[in-house]
């Protein structure tokens, strides 16, 4: 199928080639990299159906020019998405280059667009490498810098007044980065800091663990299936009535909240986006997701749709002249726009500057469970690396 | 460290280790009985665990849905052996993992097809929550019905493989097979039968760790490893390796995890401690399995003498 893709693209790419010179811009040629297979395709696979249906819903146009997206699946594995990278860039010859989930895996592929100087457009991966000493002028991000989630957690267990707080994260980097987040915001004591097994299925040992240490929050870091697996039974250890949980939003979004079911009932996470969020942006696309797809959003749909609105509004601005990648490279950092989350706004590393809310999981009026904002942890919130990165 | 958490830790680890014991039980009697490398052991668990999150969606039930799974199960086993698995007992074991490994990913896209990503499965209302063991020891209510189960599981299993007729010619097949062909037993029905009930057995296992664990798309592989460790330390074959080996990965695994952290900050620095204390605890298992390969490299229990 993604082979087959991949074919077709490149041959209509010849055969537009032959038959024009290539300095007609009257196409917009997106290649999108994502994860979409694997028990980790979920979350790409949110992003892609949002990302085509913004583009399916404004007549098949970005900025009034008309779209060619290439889609393809990077298998969750670095070097496919290497390999797609420069294939998009070399023989498609794409304008933009956008998709991909993970850092690991992007921070593979992106340095082939940062290259060839074509923008690189992040609907998720932001990691803060990139933010700081090694920002690119390429690169843009239409998510949230990786510490942001756990950085606001942090902020708001200091808020609530919670004395002390147990941590758990995977072992592994992104692990070790999401508690330093926490704890940069956080004021109260550290009940324990435990780094678990990645992967880890039964969470009983440190269950009982937490129980012993009787602390009045647990924030935990473990995405998929990991935090499925905890959440369940923390709640079945009969923690969750003395011990408030706390975790990022993308740790109870809607791919977790409907495996996992009644048990995620007043749980609290931290995001830059909720369903709820009052803006006429925000009502039309979980409209246009809900009836298109049957499925609520996630905050990664949320990040997908984003995106789309991004590259709109530059090549807009560029009345469509989208072959001088210099002016797209301007007009991405320049891009006005209502996002999901209300106006966008670029740091100077080109990390978005945004609000984060709190959330609780509890029923709509339809007795669906999903995220409800409950107020604002901060305000026009940039990172932490933007005074290392050199660019103005 | 309390009395309390010691015992409470131990309850865990033995539960942990019954837990894998359900799946590693129908491993090892295909493995051992039918030299059969199954990759996609962990895909008949997770298609249990569908089957019973869809059934006990549909009859509202816990215990009917469960029950109403484990044939079902078992149905899907055993096409799956007369139709793919069948033709590949003449080829050698890397044909065989190659074969099998490539059933994971098809049956990870069908699973996905037909149920989406994941399904919610939770434990039945009376036994979502804890329950008072000891003053000061509250346990979940739903983890002493995972013990309960893996201990009737394993007697049962001995009661089949020890004193039934069915029983005997599955020993037969596992310690000489070309014997019990000579002896005149049907060896393709014998292999269809035991594969069927390695995957009753899938899932009883993806039913009962189904409100406790993810049931998602892709849960049988991380728990297929532990499960290849549980019988190589046990010994590929064996009923009795199987329940002693997976007792023992439960209870290094968790105690490990328990309390190695702790012991390493009573006597190394605590940064030091922090950084080698998960990494140790982790690959506590391995080492062991490493051990016994090393001291006993047919496992604990040996099926073949």
């Amino acid at each position: 199928m993604k082979r087959q893709l991949i074919a077709i693209a490149a041959g209509s790419a010849v055969a537009f080639a032959a038959a024009f010179p290539a300095s007609a811009a009257d196409k917009l040629k997106i290649g999108f990299i994502s994860t979409l297979s694997t028990p980790a395709g979920a979350l790409g696979v949110d992003i892609r159906d949002a990302f085509t249906m913004a583009i399916k819903h404004n007549g098949g146009k970005l900025g009034g020019l008309p779209v060619e997206l290439t889609v393809g699946d990077d298998q969750f594995k670095p070097e496919v998405a290497k390999q797609l990278a420069e294939k998009y860039i070399r023989l498609d010859k794409v304008d933009i280059l956008t998709g991909i989930v993970f850092s690991n895996i992007m921070l593979a592929a992106v340095p082939e667009a940062f290259n060839a100087k074509i923008p690189y457009v992040s609907p998720n991966a932001a990691p803060s490498p990139l933010a700081g000493k090694q920002c690119n002028p390429w690169f843009f991000v239409t998510s949230w810098p990786n510490d942001a989630y756990h950085e606001a957690a942090g902020k708001h267990a200091t808020d609530k007044g919670y004395k002390s707080t147990y941590l758990i994260a995977p072992n592994y980097q992104a692990g070790k980065d999401s508690l330093a987040g926490f704890k940069r915001y956080y004021k109260g004591k550290i009940a324990d800091e435990v780094y678990t097994k990645l992967g880890q299925l039964d969470y009983a040992a440190e269950l009982a663990q937490v129980r012993a240490a009787k602390p009045d929050a647990l924030y935990i870091f473990l995405p998929g299936g990991m935090g499925i697996n905890f959440i369940k039974q923390f709640v079945a250890a009969g923690l969750s009535k003395d011990i408030q949980l706390i975790t990022p939003g993308f740790g109870s979004d809607q791919d977790v909240i409907r495996p996992v079911g009644d048990s995620m009932l007043g749980l609290i996470d931290t995001a830059h986006w909720a369903l709820d969020l009052d803006n006429a942006v925000n009502k039309k696309f979980v409209a246009e997701f809900e009836k298109e797809y049957k499925r609520l959003p996630s905050v990664f749909a949320a990040q997908g749709y984003d995106t789309a609105l991004m590259i709109d509004a530059a090549v807009k601005s560029l009345k469509g002249k989208v072959e001088d990648k210099e002016a797209l490279r301007k007009a991405l950092k320049g891009a006005k726009f209502e996002s999901t989350h209300g106006p966008f706004k670029l740091n100077t590393n080109q990390y978005p500057i945004q609000n984060y809310y709190l959330r609780v999981v509890g029923r709509d009026t339809q007795g669906r469970l999903v995220n409800k904002t409950l107020g604002t942890v901060f305000k026009d919130h940039g990172d932490a690396y933007v005074q290392d990165c050199p660019m103005k | 460290m309390s009395l309390i958490l010691i015992l409470e830790q131990s309850l865990n680890g033995l539960q942990f280790g019954l837990m894998l014991f359900l799946l590693a039980a129908g491993l090892t009697l295909v493995f051992g009985i039918m030299d059969m490398i199954n990759l996609a052991h962990g895909s008949l668990y997770m298609v249990g665990a569908f089957l019973a999150a869809t059934l006990v969606q549909a009859t509202g039930s816990f215990a009917l849905g469960v029950l109403l799974a484990i044939p079902a199960a078992a149905a899907v086993g055993m096409l799956l052996e007369v139709s793919v698995l069948r033709t590949l007992y003449a080829r050698d074991h890397l044909s065989q993992v190659l074969a099998t490994f490539a059933l994971i990913l098809i049956i990870n896209e069908l699973v996905r097809m037909v149920w989406g990503t994941d399904m919610p499965l939770s434990a039945p209302e009376a036994l979502a929550g804890p329950v008072q063991l000891l003053p000061g020891m509250p346990y979940p209510a739903y983890r002493l019905l995972i013990i309960g189960v893996g201990l009737a599981v394993a007697l049962l299993l001995y009661f089949v493989v020890a004193k039934t007729r069915i029983g005997m010619l599955v020993r037969a097949g596992a310690s000489n097979r070309e014997m019990a062909m000579a002896m005149g037993v049907d060896i393709r029905k014998l292999f269809t039968l035991v594969f069927g009930f390695g995957a009753a057995l899938c899932a009883i296992a993806g039913a009962m760790l189904g409100p406790i664990l993810a049931v998602q798309v892709g849960m049988g592989e991380n728990i297929l490893i532990l499960a290849f460790v549980v019988i190589v330390i046990g010994g590929i074959g064996s009923i009795r390796g199987a329940l002693v080996g997976s007792v023992l990965v439960g209870m290094v695994d968790t105690v490990g995890r328990a309390f190695i952290p702790h012991l390493l900050r009573e006597f190394i620095s605590p940064a030091f401690a922090g950084a080698i204390g998960p990494a140790l605890a982790s690959i506590l298992i391995y080492v062991v399995m490493a051990g016994v390969l090393f001291w006993r490299p047919q496992g604990l229990f040996p099926a073949r003498g």
